[in-house]
């Protein structure tokens, strides 16, 4: 039903798409950095400056285009990443269009950012910017989206009321049938020529809630098919014309450079066409992907360890433990906490540890890049458009409107292909530009990474340290809130600090901290962000990822000390906070919180637990229940999930995306850390990054709010609950509160 | 050279004895509905049936393939088994990224084809060296349990 245009096969862009490419200059100076992207920088740039402003406005064929042969087709701006976004999106054009759903075909846009600039971003940073992240896909979407629709909507009605020469108020369409009383009645194809032809209305009337046929629904995801017979298209496998497959070898140690290398022993095999230096590491170029593989492996390197980093995760944490000794900087300070600790009844200690964490993505990082004298094209799951045609541009020595990005499948990115330094990407056009070098230019270069090299290249969830101090009065309620966070900042040293670190507060570290929902008088958060120089980036629900972890934890501890139940505990302080009140109710309730639980089986004690925590605009309340065994080893049985995310556009895709969610999340809370020995990476495949299998997923239930507020995304925000249901579980069923993850027991 | 008989069709490939078939697939057949995840027969996102065995492809070299046997791709998936897991994927839209998907689906027609009602435990045992990072494992799960349903 759904058809893919298959860009692999159709490399050659429309002109329009060349035309109105993003209109920006190439930044000039050395490195990666991104003059647009720092606003001070930007004033002075020939860019103009946006956000003040109301974007120019973009003709609804940018968004749907309608064939003669009846299809609709929905260009979607968002990189389908498995979040259901080639779903989503269709859907606000599909309802507002009246079309049937078996009209709806899916096209990626191509890079242009003026067009398809993510609307929550250009508000942030102030710049025209492409790209998904930070859940707001659907968010930033869901009036443009709509208005697409609506727009192309009045254009077929005028068409049909010119032909029939009939008012088109007397018209209507449904089902993508356009009608009239009288009996007449055409198809969209019919009518997308004459359409095509009438005045773009400005502002087409959007409907009403009531009338929606498809959102808020389920109608079926527009790539299962594809996915589940294998024919789905993703960067790895792509097949061009004299393609060559490159594989690399990195330095060992994060900051090491090549020395020297000898590629002889390389060079012998057959089907090895190129072995060159690029900025990290040598590549070798083969004809295919085992023969390039072997010819690395065989390579003998030297390198420059000067700057190499050399730390262990020891190292790292103890001093990360120093400073947390020493006040940070201070995110907020509400009332005075240690006036309010100092006349507390009682006060309660916690310290935190996060180890860093892969994304490791099912389909290891790649790209393929075809560098021509004057144009680079580029074939990825493509979720930072502007981004990483400014890079390229800059690695290859062409300007960004010469980059030209074919959107395939992702096979997962977790926040790993969002990248500001855009490394993967960067690293394949270096060895195309090597390769173009010896004379070859043209040449399409497959970059492939083994599950090693994706395992060990960095770009991790930072390692964090926690420390909580709380006070309680007398009756147990919460007089003072110290939270101090220590880890690095995502961004620092990237183009996007300027943006992202204000006052020296990196916000994503102190994201689910800053802004805790309690009500509590006295209440401080500061912040410690040491340069390590480890990569790092963000990671699916960023810092929520710890900070959920930590508070609704640590408040779990706090309702115990109180002998409060914990669910009435957090009802008490969220009195001005309905929307968390309504998913903890929800979840709750749905749980049979209250309720004894099941007998677990002889010798096991069972535990229920309960976190709520918003990330995204996005609540998220979960009850865990948990057995654990006589050796400490536990199971996670069941989660019940609570989400209020807005409007519920698709519920089924909600609930999928909550379900996927929570397993990402438990991954992580059972098995997930990367370490450090001696600088070098201690982990490099699944045997010992251990991903969450079937058998340990638990049953999940998810209830959805119903809600008429405008929807937010739900990609991230049902990862960070789980953790701390499941560790308040656990405390429920043994009395131990576990402070480190992963989570262990035994 | 090597004879191969892949979704039944003979066909014959010229290349190192070394090579994992996942790339004599991949690199040689251009059948790339197989995925490469892991390399170590960790992931299962190479799943491929030989003789109708469930099978990682990426750590069997090519001289090993044991001649005479009948390899399937998911491409050339056609059993009736296999026929009701791919509908049921769509009816449940189990995918996500769907990356892994394809070995999903070629672990999950097998058990289907060895054992006509699975329990939950029979599905997570057989289907535990499968990997979804997405964690799908609740609609493979009811997925499974559907096709068999389909083909009672």
């Amino acid at each position: 039903m759904f058809i893919y245009r298959n860009p692999v096969h159709a490399p050659n862009r429309s002109a329009i798409d060349r035309r109105t490419f993003l209109k920006v200059t190439a930044a000039t100076s050395a490195g990666f950095t991104l003059g647009v992207f720092t606003r001070h920088i930007a004033a002075q740039d020939p860019v103009k400056v946006v956000g003040e402003t109301a974007p120019e406005p973009i003709p609804p064929s940018a968004f749907v285009r309608i064939g003669s042969d009846n299809s609709v087709t929905v260009i979607v701006k968002h990189f389908e990443m498995g979040q259901g976004t080639y779903t989503g999106l269709p859907t606000l054009v599909a309802d507002e269009l009246d079309a049937a759903w078996s009209q709806i075909r899916v096209e990626g846009a191509p890079a242009d950012a003026k067009r398809y600039g993510n609307l929550i971003w250009r508000k942030a940073f102030k710049m025209d910017a492409q790209g998904t992240g930070g859940s707001s896909a659907m968010a930033n979407s869901f009036d443009q989206y709509r208005q697409a629709g609506a727009a192309a909507r009045a254009m077929l009605v005028a068409a049909a009321a010119e032909q029939w020469k009939l008012p088109p108020q007397s018209i209507r369409v449904k089902n993508g049938v356009v009608f009239h009383a009288s009996g007449k009645k055409a198809t969209f194809g019919a009518l997308a020529d004459a359409a095509a032809r009438q005045p773009v209305p400005q502002n087409p009337k959007l409907k009403d809630a009531k009338d929606f046929v498809y959102i808020g629904k389920r109608v079926p995801r527009t790539d299962s098919k594809a996915k589940a017979t294998g024919s789905a298209m993703f960067t790895q496998d792509v097949n061009l014309p004299d393609m060559l497959t490159a594989v690399v070898a990195h330095p060992p140690r994060f900051g090491a450079k090549v020395k020297s290398f000898d590629a002889e022993s390389a060079q012998r095999l057959p089907g090895v066409r190129h072995v060159v230096a690029v900025p990290n590491g040598v590549a070798v170029v083969a004809t295919g992907f085992w023969t390039a593989k072997k010819a690395r492996d065989a390579l003998k390197i030297e390198w420059d360890e000067a700057g190499a980093i050399k730390s262990s995760s020891a190292d790292i944490l103890a001093e990360y433990k120093r400073l947390a000794g020493t006040p940070g900087t201070v995110a907020r300070n509400d009332g005075d906490t240690g006036k309010a600790l100092a006349g507390a009844a009682r006060t309660f200690d916690a310290a935190y540890e996060f180890p860093y964490l892969a994304h490791a993505t099912m389909e290891p990082m790649n790209c393929v890049v075809k560098l021509d004298a004057d144009r680079c094209e580029i074939w990825n799951g493509e979720q930072f458009h502007t981004v990483d045609q400014m890079n390229v541009a800059q690695a290859v020595g062409l300007k960004p409107e010469q980059v030209f990005i074919n959107q395939l499948f992702a096979g997962g990115s977790f926040g790993r292909r969002a990248n500001p330094v855009s490394d993967y990407l960067v690293e394949t056009a270096a060895i195309a530009k090597a390769v173009a070098a010896t004379g070859k230019t043209g040449i399409p270069i497959k970059l492939v990474w083994t599950r090693e090299d994706d395992m060990r290249a960095g770009f991790y969830r930072p390692a964090y340290y926690h420390t909580l101090k709380a006070g309680l009065d007398a009756s147990g309620n919460i007089v003072a809130w110290e939270h101090r966070i220590v880890g690095q900042a995502i961004q620092a040293g990237t183009p996007f600090e300027p943006i992202m670190i204000r006052d020296g507060i990196d916000a994503t570290s102190v994201e689910g901290a800053q802004n805790l929902p309690y009500a509590i008088a006295n209440l401080k958060v500061d912040l410690h962000s040491p340069r390590v120089g480890v990569p790092v980036l963000w990671w699916r629900s960023v810092g929520s990822t710890h900070t959920a972890y930590s508070t609704e934890t640590f408040i779990d501890e706090l309702a115990a000390a109180a002998k409060k139940d914990p669910v009435e505990y957090r009802r008490a302080l969220l009195t001005k906070e309905p929307r968390y009140v309504g998913v903890l109710d929800l979840a709750a309730e749905k749980a049979g919180w209250g309720k004894p639980l099941s007998a677990g089986k002889s010798g096991e004690k069972r535990g229920r637990g309960i976190a709520v925590h918003k990330s995204f605009d996005t609540y998220v309340a979960q009850v865990a229940e948990v057995s654990v065994k006589k050796d400490g080893t536990f199971t996670v049985d069941r989660v019940v999930c609570a989400v209020d995310c807005g409007i519920a556009v698709n519920p089924d895709v909600i609930r999928a995306q909550m379900e996927g969610g929570i397993g990402f999340g438990l991954a992580a809370a059972l098995h997930s850390a990367i370490t450090l020995k001696d600088g070098i990476v201690e982990q490099s495949n699944f045997h010992d990054y251990p991903p969450l299998r079937i058998n340990e997923m638990p049953k999940v239930e998810v209830y959805i709010v119903a809600s008429t507020e405008n929807p937010t995304g739900v990609g991230e925000p049902g990862t960070p609950v789980v953790a701390p249901a499941v560790a308040n579980a656990l405390a429920a069923a043994t009395g131990k509160r576990l402070r480190s993850l992963p989570l262990t027991l035994a | 050279m090597a004879l191969l008989s892949i979704n039944k069709e003979k066909l014959s490939v010229d290349v190192a004895g070394d090579t994992p078939l996942l790339w004599v697939l991949r690199d040689h057949l251009k059948l790339t509905g197989t995925k490469f995840g892991c390399g170590m027969a960790l992931c299962g996102a190479c799943t491929v049936h030989i003789d109708g065995q469930p099978t990682r492809s990426c750590t069997l070299p090519l001289a090993a393939v044991k001649p005479g046997v009948e390899i399937t791709t998911i491409e050339g998936l056609k059993t009736r088994e296999g026929k009701a897991i791919q509908t049921a994927w769509q009816k449940l839209d189990v995918p996500q990224c769907g990356y892994c998907q394809s070995g999903q689906v070629m672990t999950a027609s097998a058990l289907l084809a060895r054992k006509k009602k699975p329990t939950d435990a029979d599905i997570d045992s057989a289907m535990a060296g499968n990997v979804c990072r997405c964690a799908t494992y609740v609609r493979i799960r009811a997925a499974i349990h559907e096709a068999a349903r389909s083909l009672a």
